[in-house]
């Protein structure tokens, strides 16, 4: 336990000495709130509806953050620390491949949360966002969110053969997810054609949870969202686990 | 005497190349180990073969009575390495890599007062790529000693150390010796070998061809010195 603390400890110093999650994890999205909150203010979704165009995309400014940290930071920072013979030197020491990857996966769990909080901090007091759904399920959907991303993340830091190409991967589905998720476009105003591609995404799964219970609205179809989420992360964690290099 | 390390055999190849060729040797408690060879003469493939860190096409290994690749986790309490061109986080300090090394084990050493052994005691706040290049490599010599290990690996020990910083590592790890812990380097400097080893190993072209004492490898060669010695029997000197 000590030895997982003082690890965490010290690559978290690390990251954010490095700043880049600083920014794209916790800065970038309270950016495009703050926009997002001086377009739309307190003015509703739609006609008829009693929640706010603001309320309505918290779910997708949470998502900025765990794109930046799953698509980016994780896979980035294993590849990177295969490639730099890092892993090497931690391969003969008694430390287990297993503990490494949770010490760096909770780092981009830790940015997730500190985002969460801030953007709902910031949003109810600048502009009233209040949670209408159930903490539990809002929770349980960013968590599954998180899970979901940071596993394919690790997968690909994973599996990819060297930096260079992990950092080729990690753009692949970092943009297209960013912007076509509906974690920076709204989703709503997207062509219908368009929607329904994108919502083979994960993330897109993950960022309608999350708004759906953040609104409060009645969950039709969530047993769909969770199960894809579910098996994104067993499938993509079992094979990040098992296929797991030092070298 | 007890055998710490016992390699029977391994061999090793790169496709066609064959970097490690049969290779057996036995290290024991309280003494020091050199694996000397030209460059590209298998003595790095050896030590990863006999760390586990490559898999060896065949032969055995025991490190400590433990097979390196099965229990992995359990014989690295006890064993400390220095790799050769190993590298370290980008933006970490000193402390801070000594403190990552620390916390994987249940019994290290103290980390700052290796660091003043080794004289880079005043540089622990700063970040490690702003140390020189003979200060890394001893504050990868120190990394090595935090497991307040049995047995040391140390890859290329003072390559880019200037000569009195030799000198006080030499000194520094007899004492170690002395107090049972048992060495294994390779090394391109014949004096530091001299100085250290009490059994050589010289690899051509992943084959050992001497085995044995520095005397012993003198005078089988039939040369003054040991140096003229190493360079007759690794075929260096006849190129």
């Amino acid at each position: 336990m000590k030895t997982f603390c003082t690890l965490l400890k010290n690559e978290m110093k690390l990251n954010i000495r490095n700043m880049n999650m600083v920014i794209f994890a916790v800065i970038l999205p309270l950016v495009v709130l703050v926009i997002l909150g001086f377009l739309y203010g307190a003015s509703p979704a739609a006609d008829g509806v009693d929640y706010t165009f603001l309320e309505q995309s918290i779910g997708a400014l949470c998502a900025i953050s765990i794109c930046a940290g799953g698509l980016m930071g994780l896979p980035l920072v294993v590849a990177e620390y295969r490639e730099r013979k890092i892993l090497k030197r931690f391969q003969v020491t008694p430390i287990s491949p297993g503990m490494l990857l949770v010490v760096e996966f909770l780092i981009y769990v830790l940015y997730a949360l500190v985002s969460l909080i801030t953007l709902l901090l910031l949003s109810r007091l600048a502009w009233g966002v209040q949670l209408r759904g159930s903490w539990a399920g809002f929770f349980g959907s960013w968590l599954l969110t998180i899970f979901s991303t940071l596993s394919i993340g690790m997968m690909v830091g994973g599996i990819a053969k060297n930096a260079k190409s992990a950092s080729v991967i990690a753009c692949v589905l970092y943009f297209p997810m960013l912007i076509f998720s509906g974690a920076t476009l709204p989703f709503e105003v997207m062509p219908e054609v368009m929607q329904k591609i994108i919502s083979v995404f994960p993330l897109t799964q993950g960022i309608q949870l999350m708004q759906t219970t953040f609104l409060g609205l009645t969950v039709e179809q969530a047993i769909f969202p969770v199960i894809v989420m579910l098996c994104v992360t067993v499938v993509c964690s079992g094979i990040a686990v098992k296929c797991f290099k030092w070298e | 005497m007890e055998e710490v390390v016992k390699v029977e055999g391994v061999t090793k190849a790169y496709g066609s190349l064959l970097a490690v060729d049969h290779v057996s040797l036995s290290v024991k408690r309280g003494t020091a180990f050199g694996l000397l060879g030209a460059n590209g003469a298998g003595k790095s493939t050896t030590i990863e073969c006999i760390l586990g860190t490559k898999r060896a096409d065949s032969g055995t290994v025991s490190i400590l009575s433990l097979d390196p690749r099965k229990d992995r986790r359990r014989l690295f309490q006890k064993v400390g390495v220095q790799f050769q061109g190993c590298d370290y986080q980008a933006e970490i300090k000193v402390s801070e890599l000594c403190e990552e090394t620390a916390c994987l084990y249940m019994a290290p050493a103290d980390w700052r007062g290796l660091c003043e052994q080794f004289r880079i005691g005043d540089k622990t706040q700063l970040p490690v790529k702003s140390l020189s290049g003979g200060e890394r490599q001893r504050l990868f010599i120190v990394l090595a000693l935090i497991p307040n290990p049995q047995v040391v690996f140390l890859d290329e020990l003072t390559t880019g150390l200037d000569a009195r910083a030799r000198r006080g590592v030499w000194k520094i790890l007899k004492e170690l010796k002395d107090g049972g812990l048992t060495i294994f380097l390779t090394s391109h400097f014949m004096d530091e070998v001299e100085a250290l080893c009490d059994e050589i190993c010289i690899l051509k072209k992943g084959r050992a061809v001497f085995y044995g004492t520095v005397a012993q490898a003198t005078e089988e060669s039939g040369c003054e010195n040991f140096e003229d010695a190493y360079l007759k029997l690794s075929g260096e000197g006849i190129e």
